[in-house]
């Protein structure tokens, strides 16, 4: 089995505010081969992107800490590394494409010089050398008419080209790994489809992986070899797109697939919503996060964290559902978003 | 660009206009005239009348000043004699121009420093001093100041001279007195700017691509939070300049300060006027040129205004 290139181990992240620690992640565990697309899905606040930013130590910190565990890229850990050699990672190793191109790009820079940026300071690659490879992977990802638009400012640029730069950005340096968070969320339907293709696409082309960030399972079913579902700054179902999909394990997955507006197919369920709001991160209750809104909860669902209990084929849940005491329940059968998309 | 900037131009000149007009009318609404204050025969004040035009009509004294002043002749004096009001300004306007260009070169270059000093070091003890340096700049008025210089670096310490304008000696205390003020305002300015742009999105893109600290901070960090420090520069050029007049007082400097009080005590109506009209056209002159470049610094302006 090749060596994963992100394994992380029980990993838990918090933050010191002057209301007390904000455990925002929990004893997460997570990892990517190489070239592989691993989809990271969960509602807003469960600790996503505070996950994926300890990847390149992005989190600020203070008031950030580990609280425990470790993040491995390429068998090294990432908190045991100082400020140098982070940076040396920094857009080589792992590249990071944000949420927001309006806000994530310097509006006072052209685009050109932003993505050149990369290079700023890398030894062994010249200003010239940069420039053209800045614009090489700008013509990449979908821009025409290089010259003149590596020459604007953001402003000038629509949302989804602003999305390409922003992918430029985090391409240009060859990383291994892509960490992608809810890439497309600020753009419309049309853009979000060609921004997902150009994803996958360059992903065939150099072999980079990609970690995809997202609340949309729509987005998860079109691109993912692998999901994580986080919940309340845990993992809580991970297993293959299939698995997750049509043989949902988790009462929490089986929740957000049933939030999923599904058009033009043959599924007539109801839509329905997750009832109720995430757990306190100040204090997480002690059992399952997802306790007080588990349609299944029992009572040691909230006394004690279920354990993780392993399904066929690498799909594994928390949930004490799957105890051998625990009566057989059976979760509404639902219908993959992969047919509406 | 060019539009905006001809569009500028004329509504400056607009300003100007109104301005000379309004300070025409208000000087002579001031109680008594030029001659009031000095004792002369009724045939010599009479005289003098005829020789200033003031036997005219105001409306067609006004119309004569303007034609004079469209090609910037701005009259003899009323008070020095023999002296045009032209030949005052230049030779005062270069002490008060050196001044106010030490003052604010100062202001400008240790103000931004310390804001970005303090807000990098945020909550640490030199953003403390940094802090209380900008309330105390900001809460004392430049007369004050100057004199507390005057007194500790000149009279207690005897470190500098305390009056007159003859060597770079001579105008470290005035212009750090007339500065300071804004000295505060701009380190208050920059350090609230940059402590907001230390949160911006941007910056965690740029730690995302590996770049250093210290080009963050040039690149990302500066080059935004000043944005909003160009725009006051206008309004921070105005204040230094009218500030000349009280430290040029303290400090016995012979510039443009103390014949704009004296020629107001004697209502010496060319020389009032004529310096409004000098000060009226730098200051708009100033606005135009910082709008200007605030478009220069600023892309997304510089598009908008096509
Ligand atoms: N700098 C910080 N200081 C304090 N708390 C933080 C900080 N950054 C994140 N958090 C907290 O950590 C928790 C997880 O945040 P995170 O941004 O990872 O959520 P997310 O899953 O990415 O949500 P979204 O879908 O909204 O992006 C949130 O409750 C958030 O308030
Ligand atoms: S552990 Fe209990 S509360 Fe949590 S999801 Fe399973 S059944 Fe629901
Ligand atoms: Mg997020």
């Amino acid at each position: 089995m090749p060596e994963a290139i992100l394994d992380v181990q029980d990993l838990s992240y918090s933050f010191r505010t002057y209301g007390g620690e904000v455990q925002a992640v929990r004893g997460v565990s997570f990892e990517v081969m190489p070239g592989e697309v691993v989809g990271i899905v969960g509602e807003s606040g469960c600790g996503k992107s505070v996950t994926a930013q300890c990847a390149l130590r992005l989190n600020p910190e203070p008031p950030g800490f580990r609280r425990g565990g470790r993040m491995l890229y390429k068998g090294e850990d990432v908190f045991a590394k100082g400020e140098r050699e982070l940076r040396r990672m920094r857009g080589a190793e792992i590249g990071f494409v944000f949420q927001d191109p309006m806000t994530y790009l310097n509006p006072t820079m052209r685009v050109g010089a932003q993505v050149e940026e990369v290079f700023a300071g890398r030894p062994g690659v010249s200003r010239r050398e940069a420039r053209s490879r800045a614009d090489e992977m700008l013509a990449l990802v979908g821009i025409s008419d290089v010259a003149r638009r590596r020459e604007q400012y953001p402003h000038e640029l629509s949302g989804g080209m602003k999305q390409r730069v922003m992918i430029a950005m985090a391409l240009v340096g060859r990383p291994s790994l892509i960490i992608a968070d809810e890439p497309t969320t600020s753009l419309d339907v049309t853009i979000e489809a060609q921004i997902l293709e150009l994803l996958d696409d360059l992903r065939r082309k150099l072999g980079t992986a990609i970690v995809l960030i997202t609340h949309d399972l729509g987005v998860i079913a079109k691109m993912c070899d692998r999901v994580y579902v986080m919940y309340g700054g845990k993992v809580v179902e991970s297993g293959g797109a299939e698995d997750i999909f049509y043989r949902t394990a988790h009462p929490y997955t089986a929740g957000l697939l049933g939030s999923v507006a599904r058009l033009e197919t043959d599924c007539d369920e109801e839509l329905k919503a997750i009832e109720g709001t995430p757990p306190d991160l100040f204090s997480p209750p002690p059992g399952c996060p997802f306790a007080a809104r588990c349609d299944y909860a029992m009572r040691v669902c909230r006394e004690s964290p279920a354990p993780e209990y392993r399904l066929e084929g690498g799909h594994r849940v928390s949930c004490w559902l799957r105890h051998e005491y625990a009566e057989p329940v059976e979760l509404p059968a639902r219908c993959a978003p992969e047919a509406a998309v | 660009m060019g539009r905006y900037i001809l569009k500028r131009i004329l509504i400056s000149l607009a300003t100007l206009l109104v301005l000379v007009t309004v300070v025409f009318a208000l000087v002579r609404l001031m109680p008594g005239d030029p001659f009031s204050s000095e004792k002369m025969t009724p045939q010599v004040r009479q005289n003098l009348e005829r020789y200033y035009g003031f036997d005219k009509p105001v409306l067609e004294q006004y119309l004569t000043y303007m034609g004079r002043l469209v090609r910037g002749d701005l009259g003899y004096s009323m008070k020095y004699a023999n002296v045009t009001v032209n030949e005052i300004i230049a030779k005062a306007f270069p002490y008060s121009a050196d001044l106010g260009l030490r003052a604010l070169a100062i202001a400008v270059s240790v103000g931004l420093t310390l804001g970005v000093v303090s807000a990098l070091n945020r909550k640490k003890p030199i953003d403390a001093v940094c802090v209380v340096v900008a309330i105390i700049g900001t809460s004392i008025p430049d007369f004050i100041m100057g004199y507390v210089l005057q007194y500790f670096f000149g009279i207690r310490w005897g470190l500098l001279p305390i009056a007159q304008y003859k060597g770079f000696a001579y105008t470290i205390l005035p212009s750090v007195g007339l500065g300071f003020y804004t000295l505060a305002l701009v380190s208050r300015l920059m350090r609230s700017s940059m402590l907001e742009v230390v949160q911006q999105d941007y910056v965690k893109t740029a730690r995302a691509k590996g770049a250093s600290r210290f080009r963050i901070v040039r690149k990302h960090m500066i080059r935004n939070a000043i944005l909003p420090i160009v725009t006051v520069l206008g309004p921070i050029t105005a204040s230094v300049l009218t500030g000349t007049f009280v430290i040029e007082s303290i400090f016995a400097i012979p510039g443009m300060g103390k014949f704009y009080v004296s020629s107001v005590q004697s209502l010496d109506y060319t020389l009032v006027l004529g310096m409004t009209v000098f000060f009226g056209a730098f200051l708009v002159t100033a606005n135009l040129i910082v709008d200007v470049l605030y478009g220069i610094v600023d892309p997304r302006i510089r598009v908008a205004r096509g």
